[in-house]
C-alpha cells in the first residue's frame, strides 16, 4: 500500500521548470531513496511535500488525504516530519529541550496554553525525550546548548527531534552531507535501526551512493525536475539511462 | 513550594524579601549627610520602581522570550491608566474596580493590535506596533474618540482626572477623596521611623504595588518554566523549525503579546492608582522606547534583568537628574578653585538635565561589553568571586569551570 502519492506535480520558478510532471509513490514501511544531480529538484519536491511550497499543478496525497493548501504545522501533525539539508534546530535551547518540544507537540497538538504547568514536572515526556536521546547516543550532551554541537551531532539531534514525534513518514534531505565516513556509517546504522524498530516509512534524498544502496528498497532517479526511472537498487545500478544522467556525470 | 523547584523557590523568597525591605535598602545614607540625595527610599520613587518593574517583566515575556520587539507597549500603559481613572469617575476612588478593568481593556487592545502586527516579524512587526501606539497617542491627545461619541473620553491634552461633578455612584460619605483600597489611602505612610539619623518611609501605595509586583514576578517565573515558555523561547531561536515540528506559532506569539499587554495595562493602572491622573503623554513613543531600554539594559530573556533595568533607569531619571552645579561644587570644594571649576564644567553636561547623556553612555557600554545586560555583569562577578574562593587546591586544567549559557543566566 502506498502511503504517499505524488501525481503530475509541476513547479516553475520564473523560467525554470524545477519540477516537471513528477509522479511518485512511496510504499508504506519502505525506505525510498530519491537521487539525482545537483539542482535536479529534490529539495523542491520535499518542500512541496511539507507545505513550504505550493505546486503549480498536481496533487499530493498522504494516507489518502491531500496535503496541498495545508500549513506546514498541519501537515506535520498529519504525520510527516522532515530533516533539512542544513540542520534546523533550536540553537539557543539545550539538547534536551530540543527533543522535549516535539514530544509536547505530539502530545498537545499545534497549540496549547500550558503556561501554568512546569516542564520539569512532566515525568512521562522527560523520560520519553531522554530515551530518544539515548537511542542516538547523546545522553551525555543533555544540557549543552544545541548551537555548540558538531555538525554531525546537530544532524543526529534533528533526526531525534523528528523521531520523537513518531511520524509515519520521515523525510531526510541529505542526512550525511558533510559527514566523515565514520559518522556516515553511524547514521546508516541509526537509520536502519530506526526503520526496523519503528513503524515508519522513510524517504531519503542522498548523494552518497553507499548510503543509498545500504538503505533503500526503491530508488527514484530525478533529473531536471522529472523522474527518469524508479526501480530496485540492483536494477538502478546497471541502468544505462541512470549512468548517463547521474552516476556517470556526478561521480 | 508554589509549584516551583527548590532553586526557584529560594530565588522567589529572596526577591520577596528584597521587595519588602526596599524602603530600608534604598535609604543607605543618613539624613543630612552629603550623600543623602542618593537615597531613593521615598514613596513616589519606590512606587515607580515597582510599577515599571511590572511593566518590564511583562515586556520581557514578549521580547525576552519570543524576540518580538514591540515598540508600542506604552499604548497599553495609557489604556490602563485611563481605565482606572474612569472607574474613579463613575464608581468611586477604590482602586479595586479599576485595576481588573485596566487588565481586561489592555488585553483586548493587545489582541486587536496583535492580530494585525503579528502577521509580520522583525522590523516590520516593530514598525506596526509603533504605528498603532502613535495612532492611539494622537487619538487620546486630541480626544478624537470623545468628539465622536459626544462626551470626552480621554480629556485631550489636559488629561483625564476626577471632577466633583462626576457621578461616583459608590462614593460613601466617609470615604477618602483620593485613591484607596477599602479605606487604606495609597498616598499615606503607615510608619515613618527615624532611627539614629536614618529616615525610613513605609508607604501604603508602595506596599500595594510591591505585593502586585511580586505576584507579577511569580507569574512570569511560572511562565518561564512552563512548556508554553519553552515554546516562546523556541520561537526566538528558530520559528521555521517550530512550524515543521507541528506547532502553530501564531497563537503562541499572540498569547505572549496579550499577556505582556495586560502587564503593561496593569502597570498603567497602578500609575493612576498612585496618582489619580491619566494623560496621553504616557503613551508616547519615548515611553515605549524606555521599556525596551529597561529590558535590554537589565538583560532580555532573564528573570530579574528587566526589573533591574527598570530600577536603574528610574533611579537615574529621579536621582541623577537632581545633581546640579551647586551640588557638584559642594563635592569638589576641597579642590583648588581653578581645578574645581574645571571639573564641574566637565561634569556639568552629564548630570542634572544631562542624565540622558550619562544613561546613553552606560547603555552603550552595557550593550557592547555585557550583551546579557546587568544580569550578565552580576553573574560574571559571582563567577569571579566563586573562582577566587575555590581556586586553591583545584586544578583548572583538569576541572574546567562550567561556563554559563543563555538558559542558565537567569539563575544568577
Ligand atoms: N525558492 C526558489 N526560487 C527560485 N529557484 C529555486 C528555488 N528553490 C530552488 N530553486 C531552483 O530550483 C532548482 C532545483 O533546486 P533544488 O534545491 O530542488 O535542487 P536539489 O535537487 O535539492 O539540489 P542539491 O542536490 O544541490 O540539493 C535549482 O535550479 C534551484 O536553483
Ligand atoms: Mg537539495
Amino acid at each position: 500500500m502506498s502511503i504517499l502519492e505524488v501525481k503530475n506535480v509541476n513547479k516553475r520558478f520564473g523560467g525554470l521548470q524545477a519540477l516537471g510532471d513528477v509522479n511518485l509513490s512511496v510504499q508504506e514501511h519502505s525506505v525510498h531513496a530519491i537521487i539525482g544531480p545537483n539542482g535536479a529538484g529534490k529539495s523542491t519536491l520535499l518542500n512541496v511535500l511539507v507545505g513550504k511550497l505550493i505546486p503549480d499543478t498536481g496533487s499530493v496525497m498522504f494516507d489518502g488525504q491531500s496535503v496541498l493548501g495545508r500549513k506546514p504545522h498541519e501537515i506535520n501533525q498529519m504525520g510527516i516530519s522532515r530533516v533539512f539539508q542544513t540542520p534546523e534546530i533550536f540553537g539557543d535551547l539545550t539538547v534536551k529541550e530540543n527533543v522535549l518540544i516535539p514530544c509536547f507537540a505530539k502530545r498537545d497538538g499545534a497549540f496549547r496554553m500550558h503556561a501554568f504547568e512546569t516542564v520539569a514536572n512532566e515525568k512521562a515526556i522527560n523520560e520519553q525525550a531522554e530515551a530518544m536521546l539515548e537511542d542516538v547516543n547523546m545522553l551525555d550532551k543533555l544540557d549543552m546548548p544545541a548551537e555548540s554541537l558538531s555538525r554531525g551531532d546537530k544532524r543526529r539531534l534533528e533526526i531525534a527531534m523528528c523521531l520523537s514525534q513518531q511520524p509515519r513518514l520521515l523525510l531526510l534531505d541529505e542526512p550525511t552531507a558533510g559527514m566523515a565516513r565514520a559518522d556516515t556509517n553511524n547514521t546508516i546504522d541509526l537509520l536502519k535501526e530506526i526503520h526496523e524498530k519503528r513503524d515508519i516509512t522513510i524517504a531519503i534524498i542522498e548523494h552518497d551512493m553507499h548510503v543509498v544502496f545500504s538503505l533503500a528498497q526503491r530508488i527514484t532517479v530525478l533529473a531536471q525536475g522529472t523522474p527518469l526511472v524508479e526501480d530496485t537498487p540492483d536494477n538502478i545500478k546497471g541502468h544505462p539511462k541512470v549512468r548517463e544522467a547521474y552516476l556517470g556525470e556526478a561521480h | 513550594m508554589f509549584g516551583l523547584s527548590k532553586t526557584d523557590t529560594r530565588f522567589l523568597l529572596i526577591v520577596i524579601c528584597l521587595t519588602l525591605a526596599t524602603p530600608i535598602l534604598l535609604q543607605p545614607f543618613p539624613e543630612g549627610s552629603g550623600l543623602a540625595q542618593f537615597n531613593a527610599g521615598y514613596p513616589d520613587l519606590m512606587q515607580r520602581f515597582a510599577i515599571f518593574g511590572i511593566f518590564a517583566i511583562g515586556f520581557n515575556i514578549l521580547f525576552g522570550l519570543t524576540g518580538y520587539l514591540s515598540f508600542g507597549h506604552a499604548a497599553f500603559l495609557g489604556v490602563g491608566s485611563y481605565s482606572v481613572v474612569w472607574m474613579y469617575k463613575l464608581l468611586d476612588y477604590n482602586v479595586l474596580w479599576g485595576l481588573p478593568l485596566a487588565i481586561v481593556v489592555s488585553g483586548v487592545f493587545a489582541l486587536l493590535i496583535g492580530i494585525v502586527s503579528l502577521r509580520r516579524t522583525g522590523i516590520y512587526f516593530s514598525i506596526l506596533t509603533l504605528a498603532f501606539a502613535q495612532m492611539m497617542f494622537v487619538i487620546s491627545y486630541s480626544d478624537l474618540l470623545g468628539r465622536f461619541v459626544g462626551t470626552s473620553i480621554t480629556n485631550g491634552e489636559t488629561g483625564l482626572q476626577v471632577y466633583t461633578s462626576d457621578p461616583q455612584v459608590l462614593l460613601g460619605a466617609t470615604e477618602p477623596n483620593v485613591p484607596h483600597l477599602f479605606g487604606i489611602v495609597m498616598r499615606e505612610n503607615f510608619w515613618q521611623p527615624n532611627i539614629g539619623g536614618w529616615e525610613f518611609t513605609f508607604n501604603n501605595g508602595y506596599y500595594f504595588c510591591a505585593v502586585i509586583a511580586i505576584l507579577a514576578f511569580y507569574l512570569s517565573l511560572r511562565i518561564f518554566r512552563s512548556p508554553f515558555g519553552m515554546m516562546l523561547r523556541a520561537i526566538k531561536t528558530n520559528q521555521t523549525r517550530l512550524n515543521y515540528t507541528g506547532l502553530n506559532t501564531r497563537p503562541y506569539t499572540m498569547a505572549a503579546f496579550v499577556i505582556s499587554g495586560m502587564y503593561a495595562g496593569l502597570a498603567g493602572g497602578l500609575l493612576a492608582a498612585m496618582d489619580p491622573l491619566a494623560g496621553a503623554e504616557r503613551m508616547q513613543w519615548t515611553a515605549s522606547g524606555e521599556v525596551v531600554l529597561m529590558t535590554i539594559l537589565g538583560g532580555a530573556g532573564t528573570l530579574m534583568g528587566p526589573v533591574l533595568g527598570a530600577g536603574f533607569i528610574k533611579y537615574f531619571e529621579n536621582i541623577f537628574s537632581k545633581i546640579n552645579d551647586n551640588v557638584l561644587h559642594g563635592w569638589f570644594a576641597w579642590m583648588p578653585d581653578g581645578l574645581e571649576d574645571f571639573i564641574v564644567t566637565i561634569l556639568h553636561p552629564f548630570v542634572g538635565k544631562g542624565w540622558h547623556l550619562t544613561l546613553g553612555i552606560l547603555f552603550m557600554l552595557v550593550v557592547i561589553f555585557l550583551p546579557g545586560g546587568l544580569v550578565e555583569g552580576g553573574s560574571r562577578i559571582m563567577h569571579f568571586i566563586k573562582r577566587d574562593r575555590k581556586a586553591k587546591g583545584r586544578d583548572p586544567e583538569h576541572h574546567p569551570e562550567h561556563i554559563a549559557y543563555v538558559a542558565e543566566k537567569e539563575e544568577f
